[in-house]
Protein backbone atom coordinates (compact mmCIF):
# COMPACT_ATOMS: atom_id res chain seq x y z
CA UNK A 1 0.00 0.00 0.00
CA UNK A 2 1.75 3.36 -0.91
CA UNK A 3 0.29 6.44 1.08
CA UNK A 4 -0.96 9.12 -1.17
CA UNK A 5 1.23 11.81 0.57
CA UNK A 6 4.71 10.81 1.67
CA UNK A 7 6.27 14.08 1.13
CA UNK A 8 3.59 15.18 4.30
CA UNK A 9 4.07 14.57 7.79
CA UNK A 10 0.90 12.21 8.24
CA UNK A 11 1.60 8.87 6.49
CA UNK A 12 -2.26 8.23 4.89
CA UNK A 13 -4.58 11.02 4.07
CA UNK A 14 -8.11 9.62 2.38
CA UNK A 15 -9.19 11.95 -0.12
CA UNK A 16 -12.68 13.36 0.91
CA UNK A 17 -14.88 14.16 -2.09
CA UNK A 18 -18.03 16.53 -1.61
CA UNK A 19 -20.01 13.29 -2.41
CA UNK A 20 -18.74 12.18 0.82
CA UNK A 21 -19.40 15.06 3.25
CA UNK A 22 -22.78 14.99 1.82
CA UNK A 23 -23.09 11.40 2.63
CA UNK A 24 -21.90 11.90 6.12
CA UNK A 25 -23.68 14.94 7.09
CA UNK A 26 -27.31 13.19 5.90
CA UNK A 27 -25.92 9.51 7.82
CA UNK A 28 -25.33 11.93 10.68
CA UNK A 29 -28.62 13.47 10.93
CA UNK A 30 -29.92 9.97 10.43
CA UNK A 31 -27.93 8.36 13.01
CA UNK A 32 -28.98 11.16 15.70
CA UNK A 33 -32.57 10.41 14.77
CA UNK A 34 -32.37 6.66 15.34
CA UNK A 35 -30.67 7.12 18.78
CA UNK A 36 -33.13 9.80 19.96
CA UNK A 37 -35.89 7.05 18.83
CA UNK A 38 -34.34 4.23 20.79
CA UNK A 39 -35.07 6.04 23.98
CA UNK A 40 -38.62 6.31 23.22
CA UNK A 41 -40.57 3.66 25.02
CA UNK A 42 -41.78 1.04 22.42
CA UNK A 43 -45.53 -1.10 23.20
CA UNK A 44 -44.17 -4.29 21.36
CA UNK A 45 -40.28 -4.68 20.43
CA UNK A 46 -40.53 -3.91 16.67
CA UNK A 47 -43.19 -1.21 16.65
CA UNK A 48 -41.27 2.07 15.99
CA UNK A 49 -41.53 5.01 14.40
CA UNK A 50 -38.29 4.46 12.58
CA UNK A 51 -37.43 8.70 12.26
CA UNK A 52 -34.51 7.84 10.23
CA UNK A 53 -35.97 6.95 7.59
CA UNK A 54 -37.03 10.77 7.06
CA UNK A 55 -33.71 11.30 6.28
CA UNK A 56 -33.00 8.15 3.83
CA UNK A 57 -36.42 9.11 1.64
CA UNK A 58 -34.83 12.92 1.62
CA UNK A 59 -31.91 11.47 0.32
CA UNK A 60 -33.27 9.31 -2.05
CA UNK A 61 -35.43 11.76 -3.33
CA UNK A 62 -32.82 15.19 -4.20
CA UNK A 63 -29.57 12.86 -4.55
CA UNK A 64 -30.50 8.94 -5.69
CA UNK A 65 -30.93 5.58 -4.89
CA UNK A 66 -27.07 5.27 -4.52
CA UNK A 67 -26.85 8.07 -1.79
CA UNK A 68 -29.85 6.70 0.06
CA UNK A 69 -28.32 3.21 0.42
CA UNK A 70 -25.28 4.63 2.22
CA UNK A 71 -26.90 6.41 4.36
CA UNK A 72 -29.55 3.76 5.47
CA UNK A 73 -26.58 1.29 6.20
CA UNK A 74 -24.14 3.63 7.45
CA UNK A 75 -26.86 4.39 9.93
CA UNK A 76 -28.22 0.66 10.67
CA UNK A 77 -24.51 0.11 11.55
CA UNK A 78 -23.21 2.92 12.92
CA UNK A 79 -25.97 3.36 15.08
CA UNK A 80 -26.27 -0.05 16.53
CA UNK A 81 -22.56 0.29 17.62
CA UNK A 82 -23.95 3.92 19.50
CA UNK A 83 -26.40 1.38 21.15
CA UNK A 84 -24.77 -1.47 21.57
CA UNK A 85 -26.23 -3.55 19.04
CA UNK A 86 -23.72 -4.34 17.17
CA UNK A 87 -24.03 -8.13 15.76
CA UNK A 88 -26.62 -8.36 18.10
CA UNK A 89 -29.71 -9.80 17.49
CA UNK A 90 -31.34 -6.64 17.14
CA UNK A 91 -28.88 -5.29 14.54
CA UNK A 92 -29.43 -8.33 11.95
CA UNK A 93 -33.35 -7.74 12.17
CA UNK A 94 -32.52 -3.50 11.41
CA UNK A 95 -29.90 -4.90 8.64
CA UNK A 96 -32.63 -7.36 7.13
CA UNK A 97 -35.47 -4.08 7.36
CA UNK A 98 -33.13 -1.65 5.99
CA UNK A 99 -31.67 -4.39 2.82
CA UNK A 100 -35.35 -5.31 1.79
CA UNK A 101 -36.35 -1.35 2.19
CA UNK A 102 -33.63 0.04 -0.34
CA UNK A 103 -34.72 -2.31 -2.59
CA UNK A 104 -38.34 -1.87 -2.48
CA UNK A 105 -37.35 1.82 -2.91
CA UNK A 106 -35.28 0.88 -5.97
CA UNK A 107 -38.21 0.50 -7.67
CA UNK A 108 -40.33 3.46 -5.73
CA UNK A 109 -37.83 5.86 -6.94
CA UNK A 110 -38.57 4.83 -11.06
CA UNK A 111 -42.05 5.30 -9.97
CA UNK A 112 -43.69 8.58 -11.79
CA UNK A 113 -43.11 11.57 -10.09
CA UNK A 114 -46.07 13.32 -10.86
CA UNK A 115 -48.21 10.65 -9.31
CA UNK A 116 -46.52 9.38 -6.83
CA UNK A 117 -44.89 11.48 -3.83
CA UNK A 118 -42.13 10.36 -0.66
CA UNK A 119 -45.17 9.04 1.06
CA UNK A 120 -45.72 6.20 -1.68
CA UNK A 121 -41.87 5.50 -1.55
CA UNK A 122 -42.27 5.89 2.46
CA UNK A 123 -45.13 3.05 2.38
CA UNK A 124 -43.13 0.73 0.61
CA UNK A 125 -40.24 1.26 2.50
CA UNK A 126 -42.47 0.60 5.51
CA UNK A 127 -43.80 -2.41 5.37
CA UNK A 128 -41.27 -4.00 3.30
CA UNK A 129 -38.66 -3.17 6.60
CA UNK A 130 -41.43 -5.29 8.85
CA UNK A 131 -41.28 -8.18 6.03
CA UNK A 132 -37.77 -8.44 5.81
CA UNK A 133 -37.64 -8.13 9.24
CA UNK A 134 -40.56 -10.99 10.19
CA UNK A 135 -38.83 -13.09 7.44
CA UNK A 136 -35.41 -13.02 9.54
CA UNK A 137 -37.10 -13.35 12.57
CA UNK A 138 -39.12 -16.32 11.49
CA UNK A 139 -35.87 -18.24 9.66
CA UNK A 140 -33.84 -17.65 12.19
CA UNK A 141 -34.46 -16.38 15.51
CA UNK A 142 -38.31 -17.71 15.98
CA UNK A 143 -38.30 -20.44 14.06
CA UNK A 144 -41.89 -20.87 14.20
CA UNK A 145 -45.02 -19.38 12.43
CA UNK A 146 -46.23 -17.36 15.84
CA UNK A 147 -43.77 -15.37 15.00
CA UNK A 148 -46.56 -14.16 12.38
CA UNK A 149 -48.81 -13.44 15.07
CA UNK A 150 -47.79 -10.11 15.74
CA UNK A 151 -47.63 -9.26 11.32
CA UNK A 152 -50.87 -7.46 11.44
CA UNK A 153 -49.61 -5.01 14.41
CA UNK A 154 -46.67 -4.57 12.73
CA UNK A 155 -48.91 -3.90 9.33
CA UNK A 156 -50.31 -1.64 11.55
CA UNK A 157 -47.80 0.40 12.74
CA UNK A 158 -46.01 0.21 9.36
CA UNK A 159 -49.08 2.15 8.05
CA UNK A 160 -49.47 4.69 10.36
CA UNK A 161 -45.78 5.62 10.64
CA UNK A 162 -45.02 5.21 6.68
CA UNK A 163 -47.63 7.93 6.17
CA UNK A 164 -46.43 10.28 8.99
CA UNK A 165 -42.80 9.83 7.97
CA UNK A 166 -43.67 10.26 3.96
CA UNK A 167 -45.56 13.55 4.99
CA UNK A 168 -42.78 14.45 7.00
CA UNK A 169 -39.92 13.92 4.11
CA UNK A 170 -42.50 15.55 1.65
CA UNK A 171 -42.93 18.62 4.01
CA UNK A 172 -38.87 18.87 4.06
CA UNK A 173 -38.64 18.70 0.34
CA UNK A 174 -41.05 21.34 -0.02
CA UNK A 175 -40.03 23.47 2.52
CA UNK A 176 -36.24 23.29 1.61
CA UNK A 177 -35.69 22.22 -2.15
CA UNK A 178 -32.29 24.51 -2.43
CA UNK A 179 -31.20 22.70 0.18
CA UNK A 180 -31.45 19.06 -1.66
CA UNK A 181 -30.50 20.18 -5.42
CA UNK A 182 -30.65 17.32 -7.50
CA UNK A 183 -26.75 17.55 -8.72
CA UNK A 184 -27.10 14.94 -11.61
CA UNK B 1 -54.07 20.22 8.11
CA UNK B 2 -54.35 21.02 4.34
CA UNK B 3 -51.14 22.00 4.00
CA UNK B 4 -49.87 18.00 4.77
CA UNK B 5 -53.24 16.81 2.51
CA UNK B 6 -51.49 18.95 -0.17
CA UNK B 7 -48.68 16.95 -0.09
CA UNK B 8 -50.13 13.59 -0.90
CA UNK B 9 -50.33 12.89 -4.79
CA UNK B 10 -53.17 11.24 -6.01
CA UNK B 11 -50.98 7.66 -6.23
CA UNK B 12 -49.69 8.13 -2.55
CA UNK B 13 -54.21 8.12 -1.95
CA UNK B 14 -53.59 4.98 -3.78
CA UNK B 15 -51.04 3.70 -2.26
CA UNK B 16 -52.18 4.58 1.40
CA UNK B 17 -55.21 2.63 0.75
CA UNK B 18 -53.41 -0.34 -0.89
CA UNK B 19 -51.89 -0.19 3.12
CA UNK B 20 -54.21 0.10 4.77
CA UNK B 21 -56.48 -3.04 2.88
CA UNK B 22 -53.14 -5.18 3.48
CA UNK B 23 -53.59 -4.11 7.22
CA UNK B 24 -57.42 -5.05 7.52
CA UNK B 25 -56.87 -8.17 5.62
CA UNK B 26 -54.18 -9.17 7.83
CA UNK B 27 -55.75 -9.19 10.97
CA UNK B 28 -58.63 -11.38 10.13
CA UNK B 29 -55.98 -13.72 8.14
CA UNK B 30 -53.72 -13.93 10.83
CA UNK B 31 -55.76 -13.66 13.98
CA UNK B 32 -58.80 -15.97 13.67
CA UNK B 33 -56.30 -18.96 15.13
CA UNK B 34 -58.26 -21.54 12.51
CA UNK B 35 -61.77 -22.46 13.47
CA UNK B 36 -63.00 -25.42 15.50
CA UNK B 37 -64.61 -27.88 13.92
CA UNK B 38 -65.19 -30.55 16.21
CA UNK B 39 -65.61 -31.48 19.44
CA UNK B 40 -63.88 -34.14 21.15
CA UNK B 41 -65.52 -36.39 24.49
CA UNK B 42 -62.74 -38.26 26.42
CA UNK B 43 -63.56 -40.57 29.37
CA UNK B 44 -60.23 -41.47 31.41
CA UNK B 45 -58.56 -40.33 28.62
CA UNK B 46 -60.15 -42.39 25.98
CA UNK B 47 -62.17 -40.57 23.13
CA UNK B 48 -65.86 -42.13 23.39
CA UNK B 49 -67.70 -39.52 21.05
CA UNK B 50 -66.57 -36.99 18.82
CA UNK B 51 -69.06 -34.58 17.00
CA UNK B 52 -68.68 -31.69 14.02
CA UNK B 53 -69.79 -28.64 15.43
CA UNK B 54 -72.44 -28.32 12.76
CA UNK B 55 -75.86 -29.05 14.10
CA UNK B 56 -76.67 -28.95 17.64
CA UNK B 57 -77.04 -31.90 19.90
CA UNK B 58 -76.66 -33.26 23.75
CA UNK B 59 -75.00 -36.03 24.61
CA UNK B 60 -74.22 -37.54 28.02
CA UNK B 61 -70.90 -39.38 29.45
CA UNK B 62 -71.62 -41.95 32.28
CA UNK B 63 -68.50 -41.45 34.70
CA UNK B 64 -67.96 -42.57 38.35
CA UNK B 65 -69.98 -39.59 40.00
CA UNK B 66 -72.92 -39.70 37.40
CA UNK B 67 -73.75 -38.56 34.24
CA UNK B 68 -72.04 -35.72 32.54
CA UNK B 69 -74.09 -33.56 30.00
CA UNK B 70 -72.28 -32.22 27.17
CA UNK B 71 -73.88 -29.92 24.70
CA UNK B 72 -73.10 -29.35 21.46
CA UNK B 73 -74.38 -26.11 19.02
CA UNK B 74 -72.58 -24.98 15.92
CA UNK B 75 -69.26 -23.52 16.04
CA UNK B 76 -69.30 -23.88 19.72
CA UNK B 77 -69.76 -27.06 22.38
CA UNK B 78 -70.15 -27.01 26.59
CA UNK B 79 -70.66 -28.87 29.48
CA UNK B 80 -74.04 -28.33 30.34
CA UNK B 81 -74.04 -30.12 33.88
CA UNK B 82 -71.39 -32.15 35.81
CA UNK B 83 -71.95 -34.21 39.12
CA UNK B 84 -68.89 -32.92 40.40
CA UNK B 85 -68.89 -30.73 43.33
CA UNK B 86 -66.93 -27.69 42.25
CA UNK B 87 -68.62 -27.07 39.24
CA UNK B 88 -65.09 -25.68 37.88
CA UNK B 89 -66.03 -27.27 33.54
CA UNK B 90 -69.86 -26.14 33.69
CA UNK B 91 -68.45 -22.74 34.85
CA UNK B 92 -66.31 -22.75 32.09
CA UNK B 93 -69.61 -21.88 29.68
CA UNK B 94 -69.18 -22.43 25.92
CA UNK B 95 -66.01 -23.39 24.11
CA UNK B 96 -65.40 -21.65 20.42
CA UNK B 97 -61.73 -21.90 19.76
CA UNK B 98 -59.79 -24.77 18.26
CA UNK B 99 -57.91 -26.98 21.25
CA UNK B 100 -60.07 -24.86 24.06
CA UNK B 101 -60.65 -27.68 26.64
CA UNK B 102 -62.97 -28.40 29.90
CA UNK B 103 -62.32 -30.78 32.20
CA UNK B 104 -64.52 -32.62 34.95
CA UNK B 105 -61.40 -33.92 36.40
CA UNK B 106 -64.22 -35.87 39.21
CA UNK B 107 -66.37 -37.49 36.97
CA UNK B 108 -63.05 -38.18 34.13
CA UNK B 109 -65.02 -36.64 31.99
CA UNK B 110 -62.99 -34.16 29.23
CA UNK B 111 -64.66 -31.55 26.49
CA UNK B 112 -62.20 -30.74 23.86
CA UNK B 113 -62.55 -28.85 20.53
CA UNK B 114 -60.19 -29.04 17.39
CA UNK B 115 -59.30 -27.19 14.82
CA UNK B 116 -57.83 -28.44 11.27
CA UNK B 117 -54.44 -28.71 12.32
CA UNK B 118 -53.41 -29.56 16.25
CA UNK B 119 -51.29 -27.28 18.40
CA UNK B 120 -51.25 -25.98 21.96
CA UNK B 121 -54.29 -26.65 23.50
CA UNK B 122 -55.68 -24.27 26.58
CA UNK B 123 -53.36 -25.81 29.78
CA UNK B 124 -50.47 -25.27 28.07
CA UNK B 125 -50.83 -21.82 29.03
Amino acid sequence: MTASTTDHERAIELPVTPDDRRIARYAAAAIALSVAEAALPSPLPGVKPGLANIVVLVVLWSHGWRDAVWVSLLRVVAGSLLLGQFLAPGFFLALAGALTSLAALAGAARLPRRWFGPVTASLLAAFTHIGGQLLLARLWLVPHDGVFYLAPLFAASALVFGIVNGLIAARLLQEHPHDHANPA
Amino acid sequence: MKTWLALLRPGDWAAALAAALVVGVSFPLLWTGGRAERAVVRLDGRVVAEFPLSSPRRYAVAGPLGETLIEIAPGRARVLSDPGPRQYCVKQGWLTRPNAIAICAPNHVSLSLSGRDPSHDSINY
